[in-house]
């Protein structure tokens, strides 16, 4: 890759985590925190987006994250007043940044008009109550068109020395073939570097030499390189320029924002003015605040900035980015090594080597060794769900915005880790989830305070382990589930009989039902014909549940469960017809030995089994999938009752169960196709391949939607 | 694309094999691996020519037997027979064969087309024919051996 592209990327993904870090801090500050370290995160997140922006030429970025800026920093020195208001600005404008950050990704340009009423609005909150005191108008408003494009600016004062490079070749630098810029280029590889070029001693055309050197370069490098490292950059050309090399002290160093306006607001990162007696008191400052990390003066915003980078850069030395690709690869050997393993332990008993042997010992070593390491390897995979959580404060934003409503997020567990390829799938069934809480679950304010609650809603988001699986909570404050409104609604849409007896739960139920919307008017959010019923899918898809609670009067509780990983599942290995099948064990809610009197034949071909008052059809597994053409005999099968989606119910019919395990997931698509009837393969202990039981497909092929499918003995 | 076809070079290397009492030959490129026949486990709806599929190091490989696959007698698969691995289009499929005979060098113009017959089977895999020593090998491309009508219909 293009250095520069890999650099790009860099200030992307790093952009990504300020906005995080900036959302964290206003969600802080709305929250009631005004320390001056939250405010002070907040300001320097926009900070260095703006800085590494101004890197890259994303002059509108650059434009917007000043003037966000600029009202941070008087939120900061407290000339604006943090009012719900101001709050609600705020965050608006983060959302903006992240458009902007969006943008200047994908190479575009925000949209300007968006940004625009937000420019206008901070335009007049920095004019505001001290536009008289500020010095002249543009500088307070910086409104982005009317200047010019700022320069760019270094990101906040990095940790470390800072070295004064003067550098200017002479004739003979060229003549040997060497080249300034490669050399300047390299000094970029200590650190940070800002070159400034020098071209008073061009001559005019007609004078100039054609081998003459007249430029020269004054480089300032933020690095924590000693000398000789620096020097050994020029040690080629050593002789054939003017080097001198010096370390400036920290603040002095600093570049003087000479193009910025003086503004009272101006950067206190960046003392314009440090003299000695300010260095060293933040010197001082610097050592106490090394000494009592949770003590910052609020005078020493430099220092306290360096240490807070610092800080934060230990903190990410300890991880690294790795592609996923490459975890993926280490995931499926580890598999591998795992089904080895078995293979061999079963090949160490088939030669008959007593277990109390030396060979057995080393072999259940090894099988302990191999279980720890696939382990470890899952671990590396998961994730915090924080990402997803992250992305869901907006989203209320605008839902909220969208229906009128006031509500407040509160979020709990966002620490709680599960694999990278659930988090991925995780995002949609939960985005559909909180904006259904807001626009069917919350009342309107009116209709809140009128129930005696406060005018604010509260949508609560959770995440936490129960055995074994992740649980993601949704819970909102709001009215709860309208249950005559629902009946009346699934009755009016043909989905339940009209004297249908329900149970509570069961009417809560029913709006996973496909076609079930209560909204009376269909929303722009959460209308359009998709409900719950597609969550609901969702879920069941990647092998987890969703369930509902409602008090009426006291909101809902949705609550889903799934599995931690999708690249392992637990299964029920069983046999049907002489084949090895595996039943995902989340489908399996009891297994049953049926009795003769409990079997009724509907008709030749379909069987029912009654059970606990109900009759839920029989499928003879073997036969389904073509495996036999006899059917079992339900008495002297192993009946499986399982649950498929939308909660349909039937017994399957397999020879015998051998067992319970993990199995890892392999795909038949990649080298065949998609089977009906089955889910995916994986291989067992003995190097087979078992076939993975599609369950929702053999449940509702017993469905009379469903055109039973010609027997496989008829292709075979 | 596979590269079984016999128009991409001069001189080229194929491996022939046996099914039953005829030979036939395959581009040596698209040969990953050739193993011995492990039991297959039976795909449901899977086509007769279908075998099943393998654990290939933790890859699952559909065995095709071509026996069947070319419309010739077949026989239960047993340890003598042979597995080829081979790399067709964007898929890995094992082709179920009695043996290995050979590994053929041969010039272009050393094939000849294949006869212009009516059989659909003969139509869609044989793409010459080689004759060495008194034997015929029929050149065979796997293009279309798993996008078959059959396997529609199945």
């Amino acid at each position: 890759m293009d250095p520069m592209a890999a650099i790009r990327d860099v200030f992307f993904q790093e952009c990504e985590e300020q906005l995080a870090e900036l959302e964290t801090g206003l969600l802080r500050m709305e929250d009631g925190a005004d320390d001056p370290d939250t405010v002070n995160a907040v300001f320097r997140a926009v900070h260095s987006i703006k800085g590494g922006a101004g890197i890259f030429s994303l002059d509108a970025l650059v434009r917007f994250a000043h003037v966000f800026e600029t009202s941070l920093d008087g939120v900061r020195s407290k000339r604006i007043s943090v009012t719900p208001a101001v709050m609600k600005l705020l965050l608006r404008a983060a959302d903006a940044l992240a458009d902007h950050v969006r943008a200047g990704r994908e190479g575009a340009v925000a949209e300007p008009s968006k940004t625009a009423a937000l420019v206008a609005e901070f335009t007049a909150l920095n004019a505001g109550p001290t536009a008289a005191s500020a010095p002249p108008p543009a500088s307070a408003a910086p409104a982005a068109a009317a200047t010019p494009t700022p320069p760019p600016e270094p990101a906040p004062a990095p940790a470390g020395r800072v070295w004064n490079i003067e550098f200017k070749p002479i004739s003979s630098l060229y003549a040997k073939g060497n080249e300034a810029a490669l050399l300047l280029r390299e000094l970029g590889a200590l650190g940070r570097v800002e070159v400034e070029l020098h071209t008073e001693s061009l001559p005019s055309l007609a004078e100039i030499e054609p081998e003459g050197a007249y430029l020269s370069w004054s480089a300032r490098l933020y690095s924590e390189c000693d000398e000789t490292q620096v020097r050994d950059v020029f040690d080629f050309v050593d002789g054939d320029c003017t080097l001198s090399i010096s370390l400036q002290a920290p603040q002095a160093a600093q570049p003087a924002a000479a193009e910025e306006p003086p503004e009272e607001f101006g950067f206190e990162f960046f003392p314009v003015t440090a003299d000695t007696s300010e260095s060293e008191h933040a010197n001082e400052a610097a050592a106490e605040a090394h000494d009592h990390p949770e003590h910052h003066p609020a005078a020493v915003g430099p220092v306290e900035a360096m240490a807070a980078k610092a800080e934060t850069a230990s903190a990410v030395s300890a991880t690294i980015r790795v592609d996923l690709d490459r975890v993926d690869r280490l995931i499926d050997l580890v598999g591998e090594l795992v089904i080895n393993e078995a293979m061999l332990s079963q090949r160490v008993l088939e030669a008959g080597l007593a277990r109390a042997s030396g060979v057995a010992m080393a072999l259940d070593e090894l099988e302990h060794l191999t279980r720890e390491i696939q382990d470890s390897v899952m671990a590396i995979r998961a994730q915090p769900v924080r990402s997803v959580f992250q992305r869901m404060p907006r989203l209320v934003r605008e839902v909220a915005a969208q229906t009128g409503k006031q509500v407040r997020l509160l979020t709990d567990g966002e620490g709680t880790e599960v694999d990278k390829t659930v988090i991925e799938r995780i995002a949609d069934p939960l985005t559909h989830m909180i904006r259904n809480a807001i626009d069917h679950g919350l009342e309107s304010t009116e209709k809140r305070l009128a129930a005696g609650k406060p005018a604010e809603g509260v949508v609560r988001l959770t995440a936490l382990h129960r055995s074994g699986r992740i649980v993601l909570e949704v819970s909102d404050d709001g009215g709860g589930i309208n249950r005559p409104r629902v009946k009346a609604i699934a009755v009016e849409k043909g989905l339940i009989a009209a004297d249908a007896q329900l149970s509570d739960e069961e009417i809560d139920n029913l709006i996973f039902l496909p076609g079930f919307s209560t909204a009376a008017v269909v929303s722009d959010i959460s209308g359009r014909g998709v409900g719950m019923d597609v969550v609901r899918q969702s879920v069941t898809a990647l092998g987890g549940r969703i369930s509902i609670a409602s008090r009426p009067g006291h909101g809902s509780t949705f609550t889903l469960s799934l599995p931690l990983t999708l690249a392992v599942l637990d299964g029920m290995v069983v046999s049907a017809a002489g084949h090895t099948l595996i039943i995902p064990l989340g489908t399996i809610l009891e297994t049953l030995q049926p009795r003769e009197k409990d079997v009724h034949a509907l008709d030749s071909e379909l069987r029912v089994l009654a059970l606990r008052g109900g009759y839920v059809p029989i499928v003879d597994v073997g036969l389904t999938l073509g495996y036999s053409d006899q059917p079992v005999e339900a008495t002297q099968s192993v009946a499986l009752l399982v649950e498929g989606e939308g909660r349909t119910k039937a017994v399957l019919l397999v020879d015998a169960i051998h067992g319970q395990r993990q199995v890892v997931i392999k795909s038949l698509e990649a080298n065949y196709r998609a089977v009906p009837g089955i889910a995916a393969a994986t291989v067992m202990g003995d190097g087979r391949v078992a076939l993975i039981l599609d369950v929702d497909a053999v449940v509702s092929g017993t469905r009379s939607d469903a055109p039973r499918e010609p027997s496989l003995l008829e292709a075979r | 694309m596979s590269t079984s076809t016999v128009e991409d070079a001069a001189a080229r290397e194929l491996i022939a094999f046996r099914v039953g009492a005829q030979e036939f030959c395959i581009n040596i490129m698209t040969v990953r691996e050739i193993r011995g026949w492990t039991m297959a486990t039976v795909l449901p709806r899977a086509p007769r020519f279908v075998r099943g599929v393998i654990n290939l190091r933790g890859a699952v490989l559909p065995i095709v037997d071509l026996a069947i696959r070319l419309g010739l007698p077949s026989a239960e698969p047993t340890a003598r027979n042979v597995i080829i691995v081979a790399q067709v289009n964007n898929q890995q499929i094992g082709l179920l064969v009695d043996e290995v005979s050979d590994i053929l060098t041969t010039n272009e113009k050393d094939i000849q087309a294949a006869p212009d017959v009516s059989s659909e089977l003969v139509r869609s895999f044989v793409r010459g024919l080689l004759s060495l020593d008194k034997r015929m090998i029929s050149l065979i491309s796997l293009d279309h051996l798993l996008a078959a009508p059959e396997l529609e219909a199945a």
